[in-house]
């Protein structure tokens, strides 16, 4: 599914934050991606859900090689990834109902046709009657949660989630991590970017470690 | 798990509405692009107040230019002839000679010669009023106004005119008339420069403005880019917007002007026959700018407006640049 071989990032002409990577994502994994402030994680995030190219190196997602793609490929095979940000970035102009509606929107689907499953998928978050509020009303939890709604209801193969759990007291993080556990069980490929080892140490996955830019994998 | 995932961290949430006991279905009400947002307001400002002053400039060089055509005709449809004393000559039997003269030629309209209280009358701006012209060599004027159709060949009159009458010559103006065109086209293009300039920091002001309106929406912009939605879908979205806001500022700074030009008109015929109103006709003669006045306001409101839009599909795009 994920492919990174021999893969580098500097910024600029600064020092490489990211040395020879190299791993694999297999369909239907979880794995953590953990390792010190600073090591690199929300960078490695961000090569995976293409918002950065890599300096040097090969990327492979879903069979392609990143470098090879167009700007529409790009926003295509984006679609096939669902990402959870550190800091929700639900927008505030639109309700619950509707920023969880967006990807589905944005591919161009019908709302006749999405409509009933988004319901569902609010409810089964319990976000069902704050479907209608603004984000700016919701709590961290509910935004959290909302997030997580949107970035998974196209039924992403592969869902980033980068410190989803930052934001929210430990049982909320509890509830939350169960939460990405049914979904990888429903077939989706699952990398939570956290250094929260109390949450790493509630269930039993692989963990990639960053530390000083370059990967340590414990299967 | 999602039932006890639901009943858990429930948090009060605001009353959905309800209608007859039945929760309605959700909509996606919202557009891609905020509707109302400050940047947005303050561009919809922006575009009306630049486009209400390059339309008033529009219209003042329509007006110039209408007003100088007006002046050369009036000026063109008149000539004089001059009678010039002389020894040994009656000036009274020469100006009735040269005014018969003037009647008999083909194409005159209206001859009226100056008495000669009305010719020094002329020249007491000069020489002020306690002068006695009667001691002066005051030449006689006979104004004569010509027909449109057919056109006299003042050509021919000039010639016959000193043949007749030894102290008689016509002036047709045409010094005067080249002075004035030569004015005339210096005032317009002038007016063109300056509506040039408007136009300029119109469109520059658009842009800048369009930018900073989008920069209030970079997170829009980035969500969507994130979600993947491909450049031209959110380009689409922001330029269709923008085209919207561009064209309301348009229309409100366009139609402001086309209200000020149509009410001044209007004023213009009210005042008809007053001495104010008679000034400003000469000066400005009917205060219209006209079909062509009107329809350079409309071009500049749908200008504004697709400027405005492009400036969002552009700065959009670059956006998005940034982003990679």
């Amino acid at each position: 599914m994920v492919r990174f071989e021999n893969v580098g990032l500097r910024y600029g002409l600064g020092p490489e934050v990211l040395r020879d990577l190299s791993f694999r994502i297999e369909p239907h994994s979880f794995q953590f991606l953990t390792g010190p402030s600073g090591a690199g994680k929300t960078s490695l995030m961000r090569l995976l859900f293409l918002s950065l190219r890599p300096t040097r190196g090969l990327i492979t997602l879903f069979g392609h090689d990143i470098a090879m793609l167009s700007k529409d490929a790009v926003a295509t095979l984006r679609r096939r990834i669902g990402v959870v940000f550190q800091d929700f970035r639900l927008i505030d102009h639109m309700t619950t109902y509707e920023n969880v509606a967006l990807p589905l929107r944005v591919m161009g689907h019908d709302e006749d046709g999405f409509r009933d499953e988004v319901v569902e998928l609010l409810n089964w978050v319990g976000l069902g009657e704050r479907m209608w509020a603004l984000p700016p009303v919701l709590s961290g939890g509910e935004k959290q949660r909302a997030a997580i709604a949107r970035a998974v209801i196209a039924r992403p193969q592969l869902l980033l989630a980068d410190e989803p759990t930052g934001n929210v007291d430990p049982s909320l993080a509890a509830r939350l991590l169960r939460l990405f556990i049914e979904l990888n069980k429903s077939g989706t490929s699952v990398i939570i970017a956290t250094h929260d080892i109390g949450l790493m140490d509630q269930y039993d996955a692989r963990r990639l470690v960053l530390h000083e830019g370059r990967m340590h994998v414990y299967d | 798990m999602p039932d006890a995932y639901v009943a858990a961290e429930r948090e009060p949430a605001s009353p959905p509405p309800k209608q007859a006991g039945k929760q309605p279905l959700p909509r996606f009400h919202s557009p891609i692009v905020p509707r109302h947002s400050v940047a947005g307001r303050a561009l919809v400002a922006v575009v009306a107040i630049m486009t209400f002053l390059a339309a008033v400039t529009t219209g003042a060089v329509v007006l110039v230019r209408s007003a100088i055509s007006d002046w050369q005709a009036e000026v063109a449809r008149e000539v004089t002839i001059q009678v010039r004393p002389g020894a040994g000559r009656n000036i009274d039997a020469d100006v009735a000679k040269a005014a018969e003269i003037a009647r008999g030629f083909p194409g005159i309209a209206e001859v009226r010669p100056y008495s000669k209280e009305e010719s020094a009358r002329l020249l007491e701006p000069w020489l002020g009023s306690g002068v006695a012209f009667e001691d002066l060599p005051v030449p006689r004027l006979i104004v004569v106004r010509v027909a449109a159709d057919p056109a006299p060949d003042l050509a021919q009159l000039r010639k016959l005119l000193p043949e007749q009458v030894a102290a008689a010559s016509l002036d047709d103006h045409r010094g005067f008339i080249d002075r004035m065109r030569t004015m005339g086209r210096a005032a317009f293009l002038g007016g063109l420069a300056v509506l040039a300039l408007v136009l300029t920091a119109t469109m520059l002001s658009v842009m800048f403005a369009t930018r900073g309106a989008i920069a209030t929406n970079r997170s829009v912009v980035e969500v969507l880019h994130l979600i993947g939605a491909t450049n031209s879908f959110i380009a689409k979205h922001f330029e269709r917007r923008f085209l919207g806001l561009g064209l309301k500022g348009g229309l409100i700074g366009g139609g402001g002007a086309i209200a000020l030009f149509a009410l001044m008109e209007l004023a213009g015929r009210r005042l008809l026959g007053t001495a104010t109103g008679d000034q400003f006709a000469a000066l400005f003669g009917s205060f219209s700018i006209g079909v062509i006045g009107y329809t350079a306001v409309v071009v500049q409101i749908v200008l504004v407006a697709l400027v405005t839009a492009a400036a969002s599909r552009r700065t959009v795009n670059r956006t998005l640049e940034t982003i990679h």
